[in-house]
């Protein structure tokens, strides 16, 4: 062939090839930030990392199935140019509420009122442990105690109650 | 599980089972603290059974146990289950406040209010309204 020919032949060549899906424009990484962002919405917690194509996914949820959403809708991301992911994303479960414990001064005014209708019976109140000592019939012990417990404290100790 | 969670297994399992919507089971500082609001007072009679069964006369203090009942609410009927005498009424939510009328042992009243988990506004059949000890109410 002859250069003169070889030319045009290179021109319809490439031309043939720019026409070629396979080469229709390649995502950035800003561009895939763009689109695992729109993925992340609903995650606040998450942050991605792009590069190549390649989206390092950290942050925290609160369960497994959280993580496992997430990676599946960043990986569904391949027509927008995600290559692969690599999910460093942890779950920590929610604490679950403390238990709320009375203060000793509430403690002390509510052990009166519990402890009025038993008087062989005395109570302290120290560091939200009801303290009980005396002694009580059995057929009533269950409902000083129930009592002691709905005032709230730490413990209700009536280990050196007498019970008859 | 620790040692104390094995101990009160039947109790934990029992409150679990039971249908209490807010149950809170912790263990804190070698103390098992079981709260919630059961359906009905049976349910909160079943759970402090086993626990007596568990550790009699609850000497041993590892649980603190606060069950209410649902069923209490304004309009509620609830019957006086003190040991033997009649329970006082009283003007405001305390035992340092004047007795303003008794309820007979037994008797059905009817629940108004509540000042807090202790202290229950009840009326009284003949019309007598004041403040009585809600560890001798019990929801019907």
């Amino acid at each position: 062939m002859t250069v003169k020919k070889i030319i045009p032949a290179l021109l319809i060549a490439g031309a043939t090839m720019m026409a070629l899906p396979a080469c229709k424009h390649k995502p950035s990484d800003t561009e895939i930030q763009t689109s695992v962002q729109s993925a992340l919405a609903n995650y606040p917690g998450i942050s991605a990392d792009v590069k190549d194509g390649v989206v390092t996914l950290s942050g925290n949820v609160t369960s497994a199935d959280d993580k496992a959403n997430i990676e599946t809708a960043v990986n569904g991301l391949t027509k927008n140019g995600v290559k692969s992911v690599t999910d460093n994303i942890t779950v920590t479960p929610p604490a679950a509420p403390a238990i709320a414990m009375s203060p000793d001064d509430s403690l002390s005014a509510g052990v009166k009122d519990a402890t009025k209708d038993f008087p062989g019976v005395s109570a302290a109140v120290s560091n939200g442990v009801i303290t009980v000592t005396g002694e009580i019939e059995k057929s009533k012990v269950l409902n000083l105690k129930q009592s002691l417990d709905a005032l709230h404290p730490k413990k209700t100790d009536m280990s050196a109650l007498k019970v008859k | 599980m620790s040692a104390l969670t094995d101990k009160y297994k039947e109790l934990i399992d029992t409150a679990n089972a039971s249908g209490i919507p807010d149950l809170q089971i912790a263990e804190t500082d070698g103390v098992l603290h079981i709260n919630g609001t059961a359906p009905n007072a049976d349910v909160k009679n079943k759970l402090w059974d086993i626990y007596g069964k568990t550790d009699p006369n609850f000497l041993t203090g590892d649980v603190v146990m606060d069950i209410q009942v649902s069923t209490a609410t304004a309009g509620a009927k609830v019957k006086v289950t003190t040991q033997d005498t009649a329970l006082n009424i009283r003007k405001g939510p305390g035992t340092d406040q004047p007795i303003v009328g008794k309820a007979a042992k037994d008797s059905i009243i009817t629940l108004v209010g509540k000042a807090n988990e202790q202290w229950w506004l009840v009326r009284t059949d003949d019309g007598a309204e004041g403040y009585c000890y809600a560890q001798y109410l019990t929801p019907q």
